[in-house]
C-alpha cells in the first residue's frame, strides 16, 4: 500500500498563492479558512540574508498526534495512501487536535468539526494530483508514493538536499522541503 | 535571527493558538476539586469516619455531582459539534486521555450514588422509601463503606491526574509537555477540595484534621510547581521559552501572585500558624486555596496554547 508524500523545490517557489486559491476552490474552503498557505522565512544577518519560501499544509504525518489523541476516532489514517482524514461525522469539536499539531494545520470549520488537508484524495483516488500540486505555474511541487523508490518524490528526495519542518516534534512528516 | 511570516488566518488557530477559552480551565478546576472530594469522602469512609453524623463525607458526594455536572456542562459548552457528542461513548481509544476521561466519568457517577447512598437525605428518604432501606442495607454490612471508599479513592485518583495527563498528552505545546501536569493538577484538586471541607466543616476536629491536610498538599504543589519548572528549564529552547511565559512572561504576574502567592503561600502561612492556634481559622484561607486553584488551570491552559515550538518573536 502506497504511503503519500509531498516534495517541494523551496528554489522554484515564488509563493504566487496558486496553491492557496486552488485549494479553496477545490475544496470548498470556507471565507476566512485556509487548509494550505505560504511561508516566507528570512535568516541570518543583513547583508547575508536567506529567504526560503514554503507552500504549507498538513504534515500527514508518519506518527499523528492528532490522531493519538482523538477521544472518537473521527481523526484517522486512511488505509489508501496512508493519508490523515477526520470523519465529519464522528468529530465532536473537542479541538484536542488542533492544539496536538504542531504545525497548527487543523482548524475548525464553521460546520464544527475539525478540518484540514486532505491531499485531496478525491483526485489522488482519480489517479490525478492533488489540486495544489496541478495548479502550480513552477511545477515546484511533487506528488507520490514514497515507499515506491522509483517515485519522483522519492528520486528527488535521493538526489537533493532536503528537510522537514520541526522534526523535533517527533510526528515524522511526509512532506519535505528541497533547498 | 529568523522572520517567519504566513498568509494563514485560521480563527482561534492564529496568530496564537486560543482554542479554548474560560470551558477547558472550569472544566479542569472542578474535575480536580472532585477527584480530591472523592479522596477525601472516599478515606473517610475507608477509615470508619463515616459513623460521626456531621461528618463531611455525608456532604462531599453531593457537592461532587453536583461540581462535576457543572463542570461537564463546561466541557459540553466548549464542544464545537455539540450534537456528534454522543459518539465519544460509541468507541473507546487507549492513545487518547480524553476518551480515559469520558469513560472514567461514566464509573465516577455511579460511585458518587454509591457514597451519596451511605446517608440518604430525609426529604428523599421521605420520598423514595426504597432508596432508604437500601441505605440501611449497605451500612449494616462492614464491608460495604470500606468497598465503597476504596472505590472512590481509586476513581478520584484516576480522575484527578487525568486533568492534567489531557494536557500533557498534548506534544506540540511545550509548556504542557511534563509527566508532573497530572500529580501537580491532582494534588491541586486535593488541596482545594480539603479547603472545602476546611470552610464547610461541621466537627471541629475534622476541620482541623483538613486544615493540617492541606497545608501538606499545598506543600507538596509547590514542589510540584518547582518540580514542573526545573524540568521545562532544563529541556530543549522551547520548553525553556514555555517556562518563562510563566516565570517572567505576560502570564509572569498571574502565575506569580494569583497562583504562588495568593493562592498558596498566603493561605499556607496563614493555615499553619492557625493549626498552631497562634491565629483563629479564618475563611479567607480556604477560599484563596480554592481560587488560586482556578487561576491555575486558567494559567496553564492560557499559556500553554501560547507556548510552540516555533520561535515566536517578543513570546
Amino acid at each position: 500500500m502506497a504511503r503519500f508524500g509531498m516534495v517541494i523545490d523551496t528554489a522554484r517557489c515564488v509563493g504566487c498563492m496558486d496553491c492557496v486559491i486552488a485549494c479553496k476552490t477545490e475544496n470548498q474552503v470556507p471565507e476566512g479558512f485556509h487548509r494550505d498557505w505560504i511561508t516566507t522565512e528570512v535568516s541570518g544577518r543583513f547583508p547575508t540574508l536567506s529567504m526560503e519560501i514554503r507552500t504549507e499544509r498538513c504534515n500527514h504525518c508518519d506518527e499523528p498526534p492528532c490522531v493519538t489523541c482523538c477521544p472518537t476516532g473521527a481523526s484517522h489514517v486512511e488505509e489508501f495512501g496512508r493519508i490523515v482524514l477526520v470523519n465529519h461525522e464522528q468529530c465532536i469539536g473537542c479541538k484536542a487536535c488542533l492544539a496536538s499539531c504542531p504545525y497548527d494545520a487543523r482548524f475548525v470549520h464553521p460546520d464544527g468539526y475539525a478540518d484540514k488537508c486532505t491531499f485531496c484524495i478525491h483526485r489522488v483516488e482519480a489517479g490525478q494530483d492533488p489540486a495544489c500540486v496541478a495548479v502550480c505555474p513552477t511545477r515546484c511541487m511533487h506528488f507520490g508514493d514514497l515507499d515506491d523508490p522509483q517515485s519522483e518524490v522519492s528520486r528527488l528526495l535521493q538526489s537533493r538536499r532536503h528537510h522537514a519542518l520541526l522534526p523535533e516534534a517527533g510526528t515524522r512528516p511526509r512532506i519535505f522541503y528541497l533547498s | 535571527m529568523t522572520e517567519l511570516t504566513t498568509t494563514r488566518s485560521n480563527p482561534m488557530v492564529d496568530p496564537i493558538l486560543h482554542v479554548w477559552g474560560w470551558e477547558i480551565p472550569v472544566y479542569l478546576f472542578l474535575g480536580g476539586l472532585v477527584a480530591g472530594m472523592m479522596l477525601i469522602s472516599g478515606y473517610f469512609l475507608f477509615s470508619g469516619r463515616w459513623r460521626n453524623a456531621r461528618s463531611a463525607c455525608y456532604v462531599l458526594p453531593g457537592m461532587s455531582l453536583v461540581l462535576l455536572s457543572a463542570g461537564m456542562l463546561a466541557l459540553f459548552l466548549d464542544l464545537e459539534h455539540k450534537a456528534f457528542v454522543w459518539r465519544l461513548y460509541t468507541t473507546f481509544e487507549p492513545g487518547s486521555p480524553m476518551s480515559w476521561g469520558a469513560w472514567i466519568l461514566v464509573l465516577v457517577y455511579p460511585a458518587l450514588a454509591a457514597n451519596l447512598l451511605m446517608r440518604v437525605p430525609a426529604p428523599l428518604r421521605r420520598r423514595a422509601p426504597a432508596l432508604g432501606e437500601l441505605s440501611d442495607r449497605l451500612v449494616e454490612r462492614p464491608a460495604a463503606p470500606r468497598w465503597i471508599g476504596a472505590t472512590n479513592m481509586i476513581l478520584g485518583g484516576l480522575l484527578g491526574v487525568y486533568t492534567g495527563v489531557l494536557l500533557s498528552a498534548l506534544g506540540a505545546r511545550p509548556l504542557w509537555n511534563s509527566a508532573l501536569l497530572g500529580p501537580l493538577f491532582l494534588v491541586s484538586g486535593l488541596s482545594a477540595a480539603a479547603a472545602f471541607v476546611h470552610l464547610t466543616a461541621r466537627d471541629a476536629a475534622e476541620r482541623e484534621l483538613l486544615a493540617k491536610a492541606d497545608n501538606g498538599f499545598l506543600i507538596a504543589e509547590l514542589v510540584f510547581l518547582a518540580l514542573f519548572l526545573i524540568g521545562l528549564l532544563t529541556a530543549s529552547g522551547a520548553h525553556a521559552r514555555a517556562a518563562d511565559l510563566l516565570l517572567t512572561g505576560p502570564f509572569g504576574a498571574l502565575f506569580w501572585v494569583g497562583v504562588v502567592g495568593l493562592g498558596i503561600v498566603v493561605p499556607l502561612v496563614v493555615q499553619l500558624l492557625a493549626v498552631e492556634h497562634k491565629v483563629a481559622h479564618t475563611p479567607v484561607a480556604p477560599l484563596l486555596v480554592i481560587s488560586g486553584g482556578l487561576v491555575l488551570r486558567f494559567v496553564i491552559v492560557q499559556a500553554g496554547q501560547v507556548s510552540h515550538w516555533l520561535r515566536l518573536a517578543g513570546l
